[in-house]
Formats: structure tokens, C-alpha cells, sequence
């Protein structure tokens, strides 16, 4: 049973979060906006795979497996960028 | 201690998430890339979003993230018949997001907001279709699961189709839980 408990913790964690981040949303806290609904987002998307898709417990070789891909999409977006931003 | 499915097949399963985050990936990359060049055009189109709409869609997101994480804690166990409520409650949940973002597009049409309206929605009909896309194909894939475990294919000893399965819908509920407040939120 504790496993199930421990999901049930980090769903109502995830619907807490979501209730708070479109609280914020309502705010005018100008570039903070995107800031605090993206570091939520961030958080949210942590405890999905970490608990729900078992990253906590995995092996290291499917860590990177999983981690690897995100180094991938950071270069594609800063590399893109640093195209769009400067011309 | 990891006692579910084999090496070989958590590492296909994730080798074929890493080709789908960077399909999804590609659409983030162009919505950043507009999103720094037009700041005003995508503040005032999102707020013809409802965000209201979306927050519920994500509570069922990550509600039927949660019904699938049971199933396979469950079948880990070999409890079946826990696994198929589970799958069960997972595909109505699923049913349901699809139910509202049809309520969305629809609502939507009817205002005369469309994929050539202009960049964001372009880019918002895009994501959430391709998004909208990858959940009827897990729903398609567990309505198969689910046929199997009726038929008591699952068990403590072997449920790999249903954790990878999982593990692909935890994925779908990932790109769900950066799409809403990027286009819902801040967009």
C-alpha cells in the first residue's frame, strides 16, 4: 500500500501546484510570469518522471537514456537562438 | 530496487520518448522563437484562451497519470482486476481531456480563431492537435492492454507492455504540463 500512498501525495502535490501557478497567472508580475509558471512547470514535470515513471529507482544507463535527450533539445534552443536573437 | 520490465525494454521505450521529445521539441523551439519576437501578438491572443478549461484538462492529465501509476504498482502485485479499473479509469480520464479540448476548438471556431489566424494560434492548434494525436493513440494502445489483462495476459511476473505503456503516458502528461502554461498562462 505505500506505493500506491506515495503516488496518491504526489498527485494532490501536482494539483496543488496547478491550482497555485494559475493563481499567479492572474498577477501582473511582468518577466516573473513566465519565470514562476515555467520553474512550477519544471517542478511538476521533476515529480512526474522521478515518482510516476520510476526515475527514482532507475538503473544509470536509463537515466541517461532519459536525461540525455533534454542536453539535446537545450542545444537546438540555444542554438537556434542565438541565430534569431542576433540578426 | 527495480523489479519491473527488463533493461532492453526500458531503454527502447525511452530511446523512442527521446525521438518524441524532440518531435515536440521542435514545435517548443519555434514557439520560443516568436514568443521573444512577438511578445504583444502573443499576450493578447492568449488571453482568448480559456484557462479555466485548460487547468481542468491538466487536473485530468495528471489524474489519469495517476490511475496508470496505480495499474502498474498494482499489477507489480498481481492484483488484475486492480489493473483493469485502473485502465479503465485512465481511459475515461483520457476521454474526458479529449471531450474538452473538442469544448475548446469548437468554442474557438465558433469565434472565427483558426490555424491561419495568426501565429499563435497557429503554433496552439499545432501543439495541442499533435498532443491531442499522441493521446488517442495511448488510449488506442490501452484499450488493446486492457483486452489483454481481461483475458489475464498481466501478472506480477509479467507486465512489460503495461509499464512501458505507462511510461509513454507519463510522457504525453509531460508535454501537457509545459503546454498549458505556455500557451494558457504566459503565452
Amino acid at each position: 500500500m505505500a506505493a500506491y500512498r506515495n503516488y496518491v501525495i504526489v498527485w494532490a502535490v501536482l494539483l496543488m501546484l496547478t491550482a497555485a501557478t494559475v493563481g499567479v497567472s492572474y498577477l501582473d508580475l511582468g518577466l516573473w510570469n513566465a519565470g514562476v509558471a515555467l520553474g512550477v512547470a519544471s517542478f511538476k514535470a521533476a515529480l512526474v518522471a522521478l515518482y510516476f515513471m520510476h526515475l527514482r529507482h532507475e538503473i544509470k544507463l536509463v537515466l541517461a537514456f532519459a536525461l540525455f535527450p533534454l542536453l539535446i533539445l537545450g542545444l537546438i534552443i540555444t542554438g537556434t537562438l542565438t541565430d534569431t536573437l542576433y540578426r | 530496487m527495480h523489479k519491473g520490465a527488463p533493461v532492453p525494454a526500458r531503454l527502447g521505450i525511452w530511446a523512442f520518448l527521446a525521438t518524441e521529445l524532440l518531435l515536440f521539441g521542435g514545435l517548443f523551439t519555434v514557439y520560443v522563437v516568436f514568443r521573444l519576437e512577438y511578445p504583444e501578438l502573443f499576450h493578447r491572443e492568449h488571453l482568448k484562451l480559456d484557462r479555466v478549461m485548460g487547468a481542468l484538462n491538466t487536473v485530468l492529465l495528471l489524474t489519469s497519470s495517476l490511475t496508470m501509476a496505480v495499474g502498474i504498482a498494482a499489477i507489480r502485485r498481481g492484483r488484475q482486476w486492480v489493473l483493469q479499473i485502473s485502465l479503465l479509469l485512465t481511459l475515461a480520464l483520457a476521454a474526458g481531456f479529449l471531450g474538452i479540448k473538442y469544448l475548446e476548438w469548437s468554442g474557438d471556431f465558433r469565434h472565427g480563431l483558426f490555424p491561419e489566424s495568426n501565429l499563435f494560434f497557429g503554433l496552439y492548434f499545432m501543439m495541442t492537435g499533435l498532443h491531442g494525436l499522441h493521446v488517442v493513440l495511448g488510449m488506442l494502445v490501452m484499450v488493446w492492454l486492457l483486452r489483454r489483462a481481461r483475458r489475464g495476459d498481466f501478472s506480477d511476473q509479467y507486465n512489460t507492455p503495461v509499464e512501458v505503456t505507462g511510461l509513454y503516458w507519463h510522457f504525453v502528461d509531460l508535454v501537457w504540463i509545459y503546454l498549458f502554461p505556455l500557451l494558457y498562462l504566459i503565452g
